[in-house]
């Protein structure tokens, strides 16, 4: 494989797996907008377990280490930013983000604002069969009681009380298992690339990990997939395609294209690109039986 | 008192002045729509980098033809001008797209996430549309007023920034009193109360809506412009540093609270000067999203805000 296209693949399993740690509490109706802060956990967390002059601990173990310590901060303040909804909560969770990366770059022992190197490497090789667990879990996840609690809170909290769905544990549930994804990708992050520091984990990140899920889908787990797909290769396909026509304006340009694009998404596709009668149908041009179900999703 | 400190504590007013702007604005949105707007960074700093496009002749066209009119000593007023009418008309284009076609379509433009999402489309469209045109590097002006200053004691004011903090309250004073005390006022709060029941009370909400985005986006291009007049430096992604800033001061006063926004965007601009000053550059993050962080947990209505807005909605 050549150089590039292994780039842009770990690229694209990286955002794959930040997204999937969003898509769980998206999947159950709780916008996280802190995405970066769970991954600058995870990130700074492994590198120092990992480190001489921290644990010193093989990557086999600082990773997972790491992400039951992102799992265990997530835990601990899902309870107080689960009790904000709507627009609060967006605003909790990127506060939360600010916060973690201000007090990033203030460790002195991490590195601080000029950033930590890390040691332990991790190839190609592993991200990919990570990422492709990550991706099975989150659909065997959705198939689960638990995935059913998760999109009947979505859909409406109210009725998912009355029929007895315990929507305060689903939530937390959600919120933590999707920090545990985030704090792993961080951890791979870190490792891959040998060198982390907080700016890069930004509130652009968080912006863009969020965009990956909204614009894939909330309804199955196929939207994170594809939203991340999406953000990775459109924008390189746009570059390929300046480079091969020597189109700079093109070059210069290509997010402008692909914001228009998410806007005219949001008017005319506002579910997101994989929605569950999206499923039904090509499920049902598969086998054969026609249509599954009558249009009418993209209303909520 | 120390005066050092003093003269700390009136530059952070200055600087709240810049993000009371920005804060009234994001607050204005969230208590009549219920969405946080995130084409206000790029508002902000599309009017900024357009006053310093016009002053410095870089805009695409135009330039020659403004230069005659205003002549090259007025060109900062041109910059007003151009700033000002382009965001009038990018927030018409805004608020079709995060708005009125999503109402048109789905009954309530609210429900969801739509606005949010379309809005940092927005974001990303006009923070590419300056860095492919002018460079993602920071771009400079001369200030038009020099080095226009006076002092009382020891204390050093610049006159800029007093004119621009006063605008600013007087704005946002005046901004208040239509919002309580005249028709259009009514009409916004009872848009705020419940769309719907506006619509049936003879409500022109259509017609309405968009006058609110072109407020908002008047404000964040009236801040901009002082920014860019104050500071001198900007550059593409000012807009996020800035806007960051102002939410935590919106919603320490308080969510859809107009006066909550100013005393939160003027403490804010305090805290965050004294914080450089007193621990350093880098420490400025923790107080500010700390506070935050804790007031929404602790009380999440903030200073002076109410209670209902953002119930089980983005």
């Amino acid at each position: 494989m050549s150089g590039y296209l292994e780039s842009q693949l770990i690229i694209f399993c990286l955002s794959t797996v930040y997204a999937y740690g969003v898509f769980l509490p998206a999947a159950s109706g709780q916008l996280n907008l802190g995405a970066a802060g769970f991954v600058t956990l995870g990130a700074y967390a492994s590198s120092w377990f990992n480190a001489q002059v921290g644990l010193n601990l093989p990557v086999a173990v600082s990773i997972p280490l790491s992400m039951a310590f992102t799992g265990a901060i997530s835990f601990l303040i899902s309870f107080p930013i689960l009790r904000t909804r709507g627009v609060y909560m967006v605003l909790a969770t990127f506060a939360f983000a600010e916060v973690v990366s201000g007090l990033a770059i203030n460790m002195e022992f991490l590195g601080g604002a000029a950033g930590m190197p890390v040691e332990g490497y991790i190839s190609v090789a592993v991200i990919v069969p990570v990422t492709f667990a990550v991706i099975l879990f989150c659909f065997y996840l959705m198939s689960t009681r638990l995935g059913l609690a998760f999109r009947s809170i979505h859909d409406d909290e109210s009725v998912a009380t009355l029929f007895g769905v315990d929507v305060r544990t689903a939530k937390v549930a959600a919120f933590t298992l999707g920090g545990m994804l985030m704090g792993l990708g961080g951890a791979l992050y870190g490792h891959q690339y040998n060198f982390i520091e907080a700016q890069t984990f930004n509130v652009l990140l968080s912006i863009y990990i969020l965009l990956y899920v909204l614009l894939g889908g909330t309804q199955t787990a196929w939207g994170p997939i594809v939203g991340a797909a999406f953000f990775t290769i459109v924008p390189e396909a746009f570059r390929q395609l300046a480079n091969a026509m020597d189109w700079k304006w093109l070059a210069d340009s290509r997010f402008i294209f692909f914001g228009a694009f998410i806007v005219l998404m949001m008017v005319f596709r506002p579910e997101g690109v994989v929605t569950r009668t999206f499923i039904d149908r090509c499920k049902g041009v598969l086998t054969g039986r026609g249509r599954a179900r009558p249009a009418g999703d993209a209303a909520p | 008192m120390d005066f050092l400190l003093l003269q700390q504590l009136i530059n952070g007013l200055m600087l709240g002045g810049v993000y009371v702007m920005v804060a009234v604005a994001f607050t204005l949105i969230i208590g009549m729509l219920n969405f946080l707007n995130f084409t206000i960074p790029a508002l902000f700093m599309f009017a900024a980098v357009l006053m310093w496009a016009t002053m410095t002749g870089n805009l695409p066209f135009g330039n020659e033809a403004l230069e005659a009119l205003f002549g090259n000593a007025n060109l900062w007023i041109a910059g007003i001008v151009v700033s000002l009418v382009v965001t009038a008309l990018i927030s018409l284009v805004v608020e079709r797209f995060t708005y009125r076609y999503m109402k048109a379509k789905y009954g309530d433009a609210t429900e969801h996430a739509l606005p949010l999402v379309s809005s940092l489309g927005f974001l990303i469209i006009f923070e590419h549309t300056v860095i492919s045109a002018w460079g993602s590097d920071p771009l400079q002006i001369t200030s038009p007023f020099g080095n226009a200053t006076f002092t009382i004691g020891k204390i050093l004011f610049s006159w800029p920034q007093i004119i621009s903090l006063g605008l600013s309250l007087g704005i946002v004073a005046l901004l208040s009193y239509i919002i309580k005390s005249t028709r259009l006022g009514r009409a916004l709060r009872s848009i705020a109360e419940r769309p719907d029941t506006a619509t049936l009370m003879g409500v022109e909400v259509l017609r309405i809506v968009p006058v609110v985005y072109v407020i908002t986006g008047l404000l964040c291009a009236v801040s901009g412009i002082l920014f860019t007049i104050n500071y001198t430096t900007i550059d593409a992604y000012v807009g996020d540093t800035v806007a960051t800033v102002a939410i935590a001061g919106m919603v320490l006063g308080g969510l859809g609270n107009v006066w909550g926004a100013i005393v939160g965007g003027l403490l804010v601009g305090v805290l965050e000067v004294l914080s450089i000053y007193i621990v350093g550059a880098d420490f400025v993050k923790v107080p500010i999203w700390g506070l935050l962080l804790l007031t929404l947990v602790l009380r999440p209505t903030g200073l002076f805000g109410h209670s209902r807005i953002g119930k089980g909605k983005f």
